[in-house]
């Protein structure tokens, strides 16, 4: 073997012995990974019902309670008077910027995915429909 | 002749009419009763929310939607007997709040009469609001119809008095539509005795309308679209033969019958709620009588915003909506089916693809 050959051997064998292979997440992380879920849409419900993210302290949630009425399952969608398909996060930028009189997130912003997070938790068991009016 | 002119409702189209905002319905109501002596009109305004920001700045949208309101009803020929305005004239029921609205309602001409809200009530239970409006329950008689005005937005004592460490904390809690904190509505003890002893004096033929600002039926508990002890109120009104209740709080058109009594609810000049319905988590019970509002379009600011003026024909209750940025709607009893019922969309055949909620 080459001097290569033996590193990528080592290597290899390093990697075997100590970490699982890709498909053998346990219970355990399955939970981890839903509480991760879960704190990201508890922020985003409190973004959502937050005076503070726009500037004259109106919230979503005055118009939306429980995020109901904002149809995340039909997204992307054509919608008319922005004259094109946008997903979510873009009509969530029309929101933030007409009733809450603030100024849009970049897309991947956490207080956006936290937005979105939350607001599919709100739908969920809805199936998908996208392009739906 | 004389019968059919004495009783029409009708706008006048006037170049204040026109700059407010395009064409107003030149003819809402036409209706001839046999005897029109007993018919008259009432314009209702609800939910304005004006929401301070601070200083002197308020939510412009929250109110203009007032504002317009108020112009619209100034427009009303033939005048309308009173103004009823049916509860959260503020948002987090500070004087600014109450004031602002207050002077906005003040151009309104003619006798204006108050339902008290949440929203203007659990910052001081309502100390400020009697000052500025009076009583927060109280009955009058107009015409031969005996009105009602309740508090429906009470709750249980121990969360209005013990739970809360400071008022405006409270009035917070209190103000989330959705807020698992907050607590059902009800009219209470009280009042309940207060209003079988007003409705004792009332003789039973004649038509009793009561005011409140919650649905004194059940519909969804999650956003108190719930009146705690409606079975209760509902009882003290079933003696009567003419009875409607009109209520605000829910932001949508609503009406239902039950029994002899007839519910109607009226929209908020503020902003739209969603159905009920179109909470995926939720049971509810949205009377199935009931047309649904089209579904908002966010794009126009005051879509399925507006106010209403109701005629009493007859002792029973028809309601013309008038939506900004939208066909207008008429409500009205069905004296054969004695229910309401939508004058265009009842039939189901006749409904449109925006009155479908998901």
């Amino acid at each position: 073997m080459s001097t290569y050959q033996k590193i990528a051997m080592t290597l290899y064998l390093a990697f075997a012995a100590t970490s699982a292979l890709a498909d053998e997440f346990t219970e355990a992380d399955v939970q981890r990974w839903q509480q991760q879920f879960m704190s990201v849409v508890s922020e985003g419900r409190e973004l959502w019902t937050s005076p503070k993210l726009g500037t004259n302290g109106v919230a979503c949630a005055q118009c939306h309670p429980n995020a109901a009425n904002t149809h995340p399952e039909t997204y992307p969608k054509f919608q008319k008077q922005l004259g094109k398909v946008v997903p979510l996060w873009q009509m969530i930028n029309w929101c933030l910027k007409n009733p809450l009189e603030g100024q849009p997130l970049a897309a991947d912003d956490p207080k956006m995915t936290a937005l979105q997070a939350y607001v599919t938790y709100e739908r969920r068991g809805v199936k998908l429909e996208p392009g739906k009016h | 002749m004389n019968v059919i002119n004495n009783s029409r409702r009708n706008f006048i189209k006037t170049a204040g009419a026109l700059a407010i905002g395009g064409t107003l319905p030149i003819s809402l109501v036409e209706l001839a009763f046999a005897d029109s002596s007993q018919n008259f009109s009432f314009a209702y305004i609800s939910d304005a929310h004006i929401q301070h920001i601070k200083d002197n700045r308020f939510v412009r949208n929250w109110d203009r939607g007032l504002i317009r309101a108020v112009a619209e009803t100034n427009l009303l020929l033939p005048k309308p007997d009173f103004v009823m305005f049916g509860g959260d004239l503020a948002q987090l029921g500070s004087k600014a709040e109450l004031d602002h609205g207050a002077q906005i309602l003040s151009a309104l001409h003619g006798d204006v009469r108050y339902v008290m809200g949440e929203h203007d009530y659990y910052l001081d239970l309502g100390e400020y609001w009697e000052k500025l409006f009076g009583p927060q329950y109280y009955s009058f008689d107009h015409k031969g119809v005996h009105f009602v005005v309740l508090n429906s937005i009470r709750t249980y004592d121990d969360w209005t008095f013990k739970r809360w460490p400071t008022a405006e904390q409270r009035m917070l809690e209190m103000a989330g539509l959705d807020n698992p904190n907050s607590s059902p509505f009800m009219v209470g003890e009280e009042q309940r005795l207060w209003l079988e002893k007003d409705l004792d004096k009332v003789d039973k033929n004649t038509p009793v309308v009561v005011f409140s600002h919650s649905p004194l039926q059940k519909i969804y508990k999650g956003w108190n679209f719930w009146t705690e002890d409606a079975d209760q109120i509902q009882a003290l009104l079933k003696p009567f033969k003419k009875v409607s209740v009109i209520y605000g709080h829910v932001h949508q058109i609503q009406y239902n019958q039950i029994g002899n009594i007839s519910f109607n609810s009226v929209m908020a000049t503020a902003w739209p709620w969603p159905y009920p319905q179109s909470y995926a988590q939720a049971e509810q019970y949205l009377p199935k009588l009931t047309v649904p509002m089209n579904r908002a379009d966010p794009f126009f600011e005051r879509d399925a915003t507006g106010w209403q003026f109701i005629n009493i024909a007859n002792g029973n209750a028809d309601l013309n909506f008038t939506l900004s940025d939208n066909t207008g709607r008429i409500v009205r009893y069905n004296d054969k089916q004695k229910r309401p019922e939508d004058t265009l969309y009842q039939d189901e055949q006749t409904r449109i693809i925006p009155q479908t909620h998901y």
